[in-house]
């Protein structure tokens, strides 16, 4: 502890000085301040509007397909001046165009908006706020995170526009489809840009997850323990160590495909016949690259879901005017599920020909994870119970949330279970599934986050009727698009489909994905108001005060647009836990955390009275507090 | 020229919105509230929650009761009655579940939004509670997992030795079954460096268990006995999917796949079930696969299995077929490749595949 505590003093005192030079006047150029900022608030707004960018695109891609699927007859030439050769003389889409636009879209969402977007945002944002620290531990690294993702995401979006077209073999990418461009056109030169982009985007998670948990660990203001910690600040460390630890495994599995693809290895290649000769691979093994894959893919899939739920904990809390119920528990199962997610990845592979025996083992660690999931459901529903709530737009995209979890999460149940997941595997009820719990999820996580810390982002409030209208929209959309996939997927209508017709058994539910269809279209139609909203509150919004939802945490004792640097005096200290809401005794139904006991005593619990002695004991910067 | 003007009417709604938009914030600005109060649409909100809540349940009951058997395959394998039941029973702990938590959560909202006269409860932990709500979730889990457990290891346990066996291979974007012929019943070797247009399935034909093997495009099994299917595919990642009997297994290059299953109801027996006289059962490729996975079709026909050995019999080998290949047999074995194919001997020796040599040592 004593080197931790050093560690804060020095650093906050290197601060103090440079913003003592500088005040909070805008010193620097443009280019500084703007582009090339190594200022987390700067960079965090960076992410976010790339990820608005990317999830235009990802929505849109949908929404072409979606046209196909539901509307099969209709005449797509009026795409023409978009999609160009990609619409057949028929006016249909290519099928080949179709499966590039699956790969895309599902590449685009899980990697530049849920994960870089979602994740790279508001780690971004929050993490030195809320801990009270002046910046991220390497600012310059920080830079540099956000400029590989940029230079990631240029080469992604270049690929778009190849004349062979982008990947189009799955955003799993399984090898043989993905490395042998005979197979499809897209795994050509849009495969290749699929990989180089995806290495770079690895390196900018891997830079940002590296400085989020030294940044955790190091530069926490005094009197931050762990336990004080807002739970948004768990659930980024979580999410990080889990990038940490899972995206190489995905970057030796892009490497050895490169290999694959380029060099003439056969890591993944065996006994292929193609194109009319037989190909000299031999010995290598496809399973092989769905381990690999997976063993990232999975745990991808909470270090989507993870921060979605911190924020949304946080927006609960205050919002209810209740501490978060289980504070500890939440904590607990959080760790439980970042730990499981690393020992439950062949769980997507059950009827790949993996031994049935793992199958076994695999589906007994996947159901176990849904337990500390469950408990996150019940302590969100036990947080509502008896509280006081205000449905700002942030509260109702968290409730959407926490409904949409349980929606997608149970449904797990029946995937996890290995002889139940042999019919439903690669239908469309995984589609339902996956985009329920952890694409709708995160997304509403990462809408209530742009609502609920906008304020401090741009020190402006959006609009709270555009928000109420782009909620409910977009909430019955998300629930017309997705449950009605369930019913397609319990028929056994299998994924990634150009169409069914031909097939007797796949003839029916016409009806249904018209329904999905349309539904996806006002669904993304709806997302216009909120860009409208985002934008014009920019600039026009009306002016926010310090602390606009009477919230607990540190980011609130900032000015309303704070400078490099974020406090223009001292940091403050830490006294107490960020959930001290409607406490019984209390003036006001909430007390920041930088608020002592010993300016509480009407409310102080009897345990508390006694920190207070520790409080004026002067340098003891670290208070070890129990709750 | 329409879509000028629809281009123009786009713009003027826009405008509208806008302008809609603009009064009512400058409404609200006169008035001085404050944008980040408790909105005066709080109610609404709550009560749209349980609008939502009863409708969405509402719709969810009715069309899962009134449209089952639209959403419902029949089921036409042994081990797929089991796993049904065993996603029915889930079903009903799940949708159970859901509907509880969902009503709680929701009525909730309602019942517990803002009112300025209320102050929340500060109640930030019960370990009975949580205990609890992780206790029962753990049980009803272990019992969901054991059985599953249970289903999943008969399915995946060894096929019996008398099952009958058929190879179904994989390439973009076909599949072809390779029966054992009746004569030895079992399947000659492969090797894929000897695929070629014809010789589709690489046989290797210095295996004499190979010269009868014969070839189908058509699935055709019997029903009432145990069926393994051996899996392969030629170029990228295939999977067999068989949506009426609950089988689906991958078919990948360089490493051959298996499933096991039993048919209960030949394709008669279905069609009289259904009373759907144009019933068939289908194979479908659900791993993506290129330009064509989704029409990746193969009919398949459940025999009796009095019927289904009368099919067999009456297939042709696929040496016979492609007597030219004879040349690839050696020497020695011709003769033998020739009667265990059906290739009428006489017919050979005139066109001169198998030399006379070979004859005249019988």
């Amino acid at each position: 502890m004593a080197t931790t505590d050093i560690h804060v003093n020095t650093a906050t005192h290197a601060h103090d000085d440079h913003s003592h030079d500088h005040g909070h006047e805008h010193h620097g150029n443009f280019w500084t301040n703007y582009i090339f900022s190594e200022d987390h608030k700067v960079i965090a707004k960076q992410f976010l509007i790339t990820g608005i960018f990317w999830a235009l695109i990802g929505g849109t891609l949908s929404v072409i397909f979606r046209l196909q699927l539901g509307f099969p007859d209709m005449n797509l030439e009026w795409l023409r001046p978009v999609l160009g050769g990609w619409i057949t003389p028929e006016g249909k889409l290519d099928p080949e165009f179709y499966l590039a636009l699956v790969t895309m879209h599902g590449t685009i969402m899980v990697f530049f908006v849920l994960t870089a977007g979602l994740s790279g945002t508001f780690s971004n944002f929050l993490i030195p706020l809320q801990i009270g620290a002046r910046d991220m531990a390497s600012g310059f690294m920080n830079m540099l995170s956000y400029w590989f993702f940029f230079v990631s995401s240029v080469i992604m979006f270049v690929s778009l526009f190849l004349q062979d077209g982008p990947a189009g073999g799955g955003w799993t990418i399984y090898p043989p489809l993905s490395a042998l461009p005979q197979a499809i056109k897209g795994s050509g030169l849009g495969m290749t840009l699929w990989l180089v982009s995806m290495a770079l985007f690895i390196a900018s998670s891997l830079l940002g997850g590296i400085n989020y948990i030294s940044t955790i660990i190091n530069i926490r203001t005094k009197g931050m323990s762990f336990t004080r910690m807002p739970l948004t600040v768990w659930a980024f460390f979580f999410t990080a160590i889990i990038g940490l630890l899972s995206f190489p495994v995905l970057f030796s599995a892009a490497l050895l495909l490169i290999f694959d693809r380029s060099f003439g290895t056969s890591f993944f290649l065996s006994d292929i016949y193609i194109g009319g000769e037989a190909l000299p691979n031999v010995g290598g093994s496809p399973i092989l690259f769905q381990h690999l894959f997976w063993f990232l893919g999975h745990p991808e899939v909470y270090i989507v879901l993870l921060p979605a739920l911190g924020l949304s904990s946080e927006i609960i809390a205050t919002n209810a005017r209740k501490p978060i119920f289980g504070y500890k528990a939440m904590i607990g199962s959080m760790l439980f599920i970042g730990i499981l997610s690393f020992i439950v990845w062949a769980h997507h592979m059950f009827v790949t020909g993996m031994n049935p025996f793992l199958g076994s083992v695999f589906m007994l660690l996947t159901l176990i994870i849904a337990v500390p999931s469950a408990v996150k459901i019940f302590n969100y529903v036990t947080t509502l119970w008896q509280g006081n709530i205000k449905f700002t737009p942030a509260m109702l995209f968290s409730i959407g949330l926490v409904s949409f979890f349980l929606t997608g999460g149970i449904t797990g149940i029946f995937l996890g279970n290995s002889a139940i997941d042999i019919q439903l595997h690669d239908t469309y009820f995984v589609v339902a599934h996956f985009h329920l719990v952890m694409g709708s999820a995160s997304f509403f996580g990462m809408m209530a986050g742009v609502y609920h810390w906008f304020p401090k982002m741009f020190g402006r409030m959006m609009d709270n009727r555009l928000g109420y209208i782009h909620f409910w929209l977009t909430f019955v959309g998300v629930y017309l698009v997705f449950f009605p996939m369930h019913y397609i997927g319990i028929a056994g209508f299998p994924r990634r489909y150009y169409s069914w017709t031909n097939f007797e058994t796949f003839s029916g539910f016409a009806d249904l994905n018209m329904l999905v269809s349309g539904a996806a279209v006002i669904t993304l139609t709806a997302q216009l108001i909120f860009i409208f909203n985002f934008f014009y509150s920019m600039w026009r919004g009306r002016v926010a005060n310090a602390n606009p939802w009477k919230s607990n945490t540190l980011e609130w004792t900032t000015p309303v647009n704070p400078g490099h640097g974020n406090w223009p005096g001292e940091i403050p200290n830490v006294y107490r836990w960020p959930y001290d809401y409607s406490k019984p005794g209390a003036k006001e139904d909430y007390i920041p955390q930088h608020i002592p006991y010993s300016e509480t005593p009407e409310s102080n619990l009897p345990h508390e009275n006694e920190l207070i002695k520790l409080e004026s004991s002067g340098n003891d910067p670290i208070v070890v507090a129990k709750h | 020229m329409m879509s000028l003007i629809i281009g123009i009417g786009a713009v003027l709604v826009l405008t509208i919105f806008y302008l809609i938009f603009k009064v009512g914030k400058l409404v609200s600005i006169a008035k001085g509230k404050q944008a980040y109060d408790v909105s005066k649409s709080n109610g609404i909100h709550a009560t749209l929650f349980i609008v939502f809540l009863i409708t969405g349940l509402g719709l969810f009951f009715w069309y899962s009761w009134t449209y089952f058997d639209k959403y419902t395959l029949p089921v036409a394998s042994e081990h797929g009655a089991v796993t049904d039941t065993l996603f029915w029973i889930s079903m009903v702990v799940v949708v159970a579940a859901f509907v509880i938590i969902s009503i709680i959560m929701f009525v909730f909202l309602y019942q517990y939004q803002y009112r300025e006269d209320r102050k929340a409860k500060f109640y930030p932990d019960n370990h009975y509670l949580e205990l609890a709500w992780t206790v029962v979730p753990a049980i009803v889990l272990a019992v969901l997992i054991f059985t599953g457990l249970s289903a999943w290891q008969d399915i995946t346990s060894p096929a019996s030795k008398d099952a009958e066996v058929v190879e179904l291979v994989a390439q973009q974007f076909a599949w072809t079954a390779r029966y054992p012929g009746v004569k030895d019943e079992a399947l000659g070797n492969y090797n894929f460096q000897l695929i070629d247009p014809i010789n589709e399935f690489g046989l290797d034909l210095t295996d004499k268990n190979s010269f009868d093997d014969f070839k189908s495009l058509e699935l055709h099994i019997p029903a009432g006995k145990e069926i393994l299917l051996k899996i392969r595919a030629k170029d990228v990642l295939h999977s067999v999917f068989l949506p009426h009997f609950r089988v689906k297994m991958d078919a990948v290059p360089g490493m051959p796949t298996q499933f096991k299953f039993t048919a209960t109801h030949t394709t008669k027996q279905m069609r009289e079930k259904l009373g759907n006289p144009n019933f068939n059962y289908e194979m479908a490729c659900t791993e993506i696969c290129g330009r064509g996975h989704f029409s990746m079709k193969m009919p398949v026909v459940v025999h009796s299995p009095e019927e289904f050995e009368e099919w067999k019999k009456a297939q042709e080998a696929w040496l016979k077929q492609n007597p030219s290949y004879l040349d690839k047999v050696p020497a020695g074995l011709r003769e033998a490749a020739m009667i265990s194919a059906g290739i009428p001997l006489e017919n050979a020796i005139a066109s001169g595949v198998v030399g006379s040599q070979s004859v005249s040592v019988k």
